[in-house]
């Protein structure tokens, strides 16, 4: 594969530039994609480097028409992403839903915004539901909440890997604060770090005589009869059971001896970090629980770390009102901790938001 | 009869607007503000706006406004139009809102004759996001992505909308492209173009060839010469089409 | 150093985000953690525009921040929309060609100081130049990158101008020396007040 960073460079930049930066280097073929902010750098940096690697690029008339044309270049064996945010997304999910029945392996950006409908152009975490159980079907996808570049960086690589190894829709969840803001990051080949780049392969367009050399390929997403559709969807279902232990991840620390466990997810996590440390200063016995994947859910994981000590409080922070605490709650069933919620849709979450909450509580 | 500096119809509270200095949109919405008192409809009008810079028009007027979605101002005036025939429904968008993302509701609208009026103000760019590519950059324009030029073997001609309209639409609607460096023309044509709704003739457009210094990175001379020398001889100016006499292309 | 946080807040066309990534790039360039993340509301055109800053040793935190260890209002409007930031260990800093008064300025800071920055730019070098010395300014009072790298830094971004205009190079280092000189006197001196 085409090498594009060359010798492992450390970089300063935006996170949309990183986010270009990477598919570049994961090899993708081709970006589609419509203005809205806060993600258009990713096109702009796409489209001033695509000439000089031979990628393609199209501003499509729409965000319907730029999920669909992605979901068309997957088809056909190229490796397809795309970017948006906000009503962008919300008008994604039609694309995404087809790409969940048909196991088309997208890679689509999400750097979230203010909500609902325009909101603001600057950040939250308001696209979490959407993300993870947008369209009309299961969440049959892998969502992957960043924090910070170079995690960006890192897991547009994983996640064009793990969508052609396994066939569902990938989504990397940032937002406004990391597509915009300036910090330090690590780029490299990813053959120089030893990780190798899946293949794509068409679904249809796949060379040789038909009547000859292979029957036609035929592609659909609807079914004539509700056993036909059950079986598919519970197979998917068993699949994707099968298949998250593979793909979970998440970080914990502090959880061994913890009264209280702060669960965030995305750029809010950083803050988390930093409040434990404070408080564990302060004596505060606090734990961190962060979900990397969102889809699927490291559910067994977080039982774990609330296990490990009995913790008696959960508090979940949240750039928004109950998106990540709704996830939490379906995969936590039955936990008898208290949830205690932070949420400030739209607005930043700062160390000392989290340590006053944890004091409130305590 | 002296000329007001400022229309009746304009919301003061919201002055000085928010358009960059240079920008077209000042003066299409001098022009319809005028023309909006010249009628007396300040009380009937309900104005829409799309996202983009066109957004920046949401408090305007001194008259009931709504803002939508990008895109989707045509279906909501075509929504209050059908559900009170009575109100003066007035779309105002950029030329992504109209011929992109909007295109299919523009179209069909069009087609449906929908007694509704839509100004588009082309300024062959999406301003608010930063300058990418619009359907109406010119070919070899530079915008962020086509930062090495339109290339129409890649990505096709500029739309040329008030033309593909005109096709759709029955003899009844009002179709014409003005430009903010001809006034007199711009307030004729928006006049025409408010009376084709409000006689209940039929559907009625203006295109408004309109300047983006900002985005076009030009300095005043500059930006009227992009203006005058290429947009106006891209995009010809005049009524395509007029119900109320020959149009004067 | 231990974590360290700037608000610069002007007019757009002021240049404010163009000296925060000058000072980010420069902080980077030293090995030090840096964060900068431009406001970028509907205000983008037309409206007062704003830069966060972090510098640390260590990994940053969340990008926002409530109060500031420094803050620089380059404009009039740009103190109204910056008090907020103003806390009791905040230095905050504005022009003293403004018309301020006193109930206008931050209630908490731990100390207030005008800098002669507009008129130097005008008077003595060039009203192009006040951001340069602004930034200058910001290193002055702060001593959060080298004089070095703040150089090497702002020669890396305009550089391509100074190609074309030598004379370029000389006012914009000048300036930047100048603003460090300015903001050093102001803190020996002590506050600058105006009513």
């Amino acid at each position: 594969m085409q090498r594009v960073i060359g010798e492992s460079k450390k970089s300063f930049m935006t996170g949309n530039e990183a986010a270009a930066w990477a598919c570049l280097a994961a090899g993708a073929d081709i970006m589609f994609g419509y203005p809205i902010t806060p993600q258009n750098e990713v096109m702009h940096y796409w489209t001033r480097m695509a000439p000089k690697y031979g990628k393609g690029f199209l501003q499509t008339e729409d965000e319907l028409s730029a999920g669909f044309t992605v979901c068309g270049g997957v088809q056909s064996g190229k490796k397809a992403f795309t970017a948006t945010a906000g009503p962008g997304n919300v008008l994604m999910q039609e694309p995404f839903g087809m790409a969940e029945a048909m196991r088309l392996p997208l890679l689509a950006i999400i750097q979230q915004r203010g909500g609902p409908s325009s909101g603001t152009v600057v950040y939250s975490q308001q696209e979490v539901t959407l993300t993870t159980y947008g369209g009309n079907g299961e969440g049959h996808r892998i969502v992957y909440s960043t924090s910070s570049h170079q995690e960006i960086f890192d897991y547009i690589i994983k996640g064009f890997n793990n969508a052609w190894k396994y066939r569902f829709p990938v989504f990397i969840l940032g937002d406004g604060y990391q597509a915009k803001m300036r910090e330090p990051l690590e780029m490299y080949d990813p053959e120089t770090r030893g990780i190798e780049m899946v293949e794509p392969y068409p679904l249809i367009g796949l060379g040789g005589k038909i009547g000859e050399e292979r029957g036609p390929s035929h592609l659909c997403n609807i079914y004539s009869l509700e056993e036909e559709l059950y079986e598919v969807i519970t197979k998917v279902q068993a699949e994707y059971d099968a298949l998250a232990p593979q793909i979970i991840e998440y970080d914990e620390k502090n959880c061994e001896d913890a009264d209280i466990i702060i669960v965030t997810h995305g750029i809010v996590s950083r803050a988390a970090d930093d409040a434990v440390k404070a408080l564990r200063a302060q004596g505060i016995k606090a734990g961190y629980f962060r979900p990397i994947t969102l889809r699927p859910f490291p559910q067994k994981e977080l039982r774990e770390a609330i296990a490990k000590n009995g913790a008696k409080k959960l508090i979940i922070a949240e750039s928004a009102i109950g998106q990540l605490e709704r996830l939490v709650k379906q995969e936590i069933y039955g936990e008898t901790a208290k949830i205690e919620t932070l949420f400030m849709p739209g607005v930043g979450i700062i160390d000392s938001d989290i340590i006053d909450k944890v004091k409130s509580v305590l | 009869m002296a000329v007001q500096a400022i229309p009746k119809s304009w919301y003061l509270p919201s002055k000085p607007h928010k358009f960059c200095p240079g920008c077209g949109h000042g003066i299409v919405l001098k022009a319809l503000g005028e023309v909006i008192d010249e009628l007396e409809i300040q009380d009937q009008v309900i104005f829409g706006c799309d996202i983009g810079c066109s957004l920046l028009s949401w408090n305007f007027f001194a008259c009931d406004s709504t803002q939508t979605h990008h895109g989707r101002t045509t279906p909501v005036m075509v929504g209050i139009k059908r559900s009170r025939p009575e109100l003066v429904c007035i779309g105002y968008m950029g030329d992504g809102g109209g011929y992109s993302i909007g295109s299919q509701h523009l179209l069909n609208s069009a087609v449906r004759n929908e007694k509704v009026t839509l100004i588009l103000v082309n300024n062959t760019n999406y301003g608010m996001t930063g300058g990418q590519m619009a359907p109406t950059t010119l070919p070899g324009q530079k915008t962020e992505t086509s930062p090495y030029g339109r290339d129409p073997e890649q990505t096709g001609y500029p739309t040329m909308g008030p033309e593909f309209i005109a096709q759709l639409t029955p003899d009844s609607a009002y179709v014409a492209r003005a430009t903010v460096s001809k006034y007199k023309q711009l307030k004729k044509y928006i006049r025409s173009a408010l009376r084709n709704q409000m006689e209940g003739n039929g559907f009625s457009f203006v295109e408004v060839l309109s300047t983006c210094p900002t985005n076009w990175r030009t300095n005043a001379q500059q930006t009227w010469n992009f203006l005058e020398d290429e947009m106006e001889r891209y995009f010809p100016v005049g009524e395509l089409k007029n119900p109320f006499g020959k149009g004067d292309k | 150093m231990a974590l360290f946080k700037i608000a610069l807040a002007g007019e757009g066309g002021q240049g404010v985000q163009s000296i925060a990534e000058i000072l980010a790039e420069a902080a980077y360039n030293e090995n030090q953690q840096a964060i900068y993340i431009p406001n970028f509301g509907l205000e983008q055109r037309g409206g007062v525009s704003i830069a966060f800053l972090q510098f640390s040793d260590k990994r940053i935190g969340a990008p926002k921040f409530q109060k500031a260890d420094i803050v620089i209002a380059l404009s009039e409007r740009a103190v109204a929309r910056t008090l907020g930031y103003s806390g009791t260990e905040t230095l905050y800093v504005y022009d003293s060609s403004f018309n301020i008064k006193t109930e206008e300025l931050p209630q908490e800071a731990k100390q207030i100081i005008a800098l002669p920055a507009i008129d130097t730019a005008n008077n003595e070098l060039h009203p192009r130049v006040f951001n340069i010395i602004i930034m200058g300014a910001v290193i002055g009072l702060s001593n959060v990158v080298s004089f070095e790298a703040a150089k090497e830094a702002l020669e890396h971004k305009l550089g391509y101008k100074f190609e074309k205009d030598p004379k370029l190079r000389e006012l914009n280092f000048k300036a930047l020396e100048i603003g460090r000189q300015m903001a050093e006197k102001s803190l020996r001196e002590g506050v600058l007040s105006n009513d």
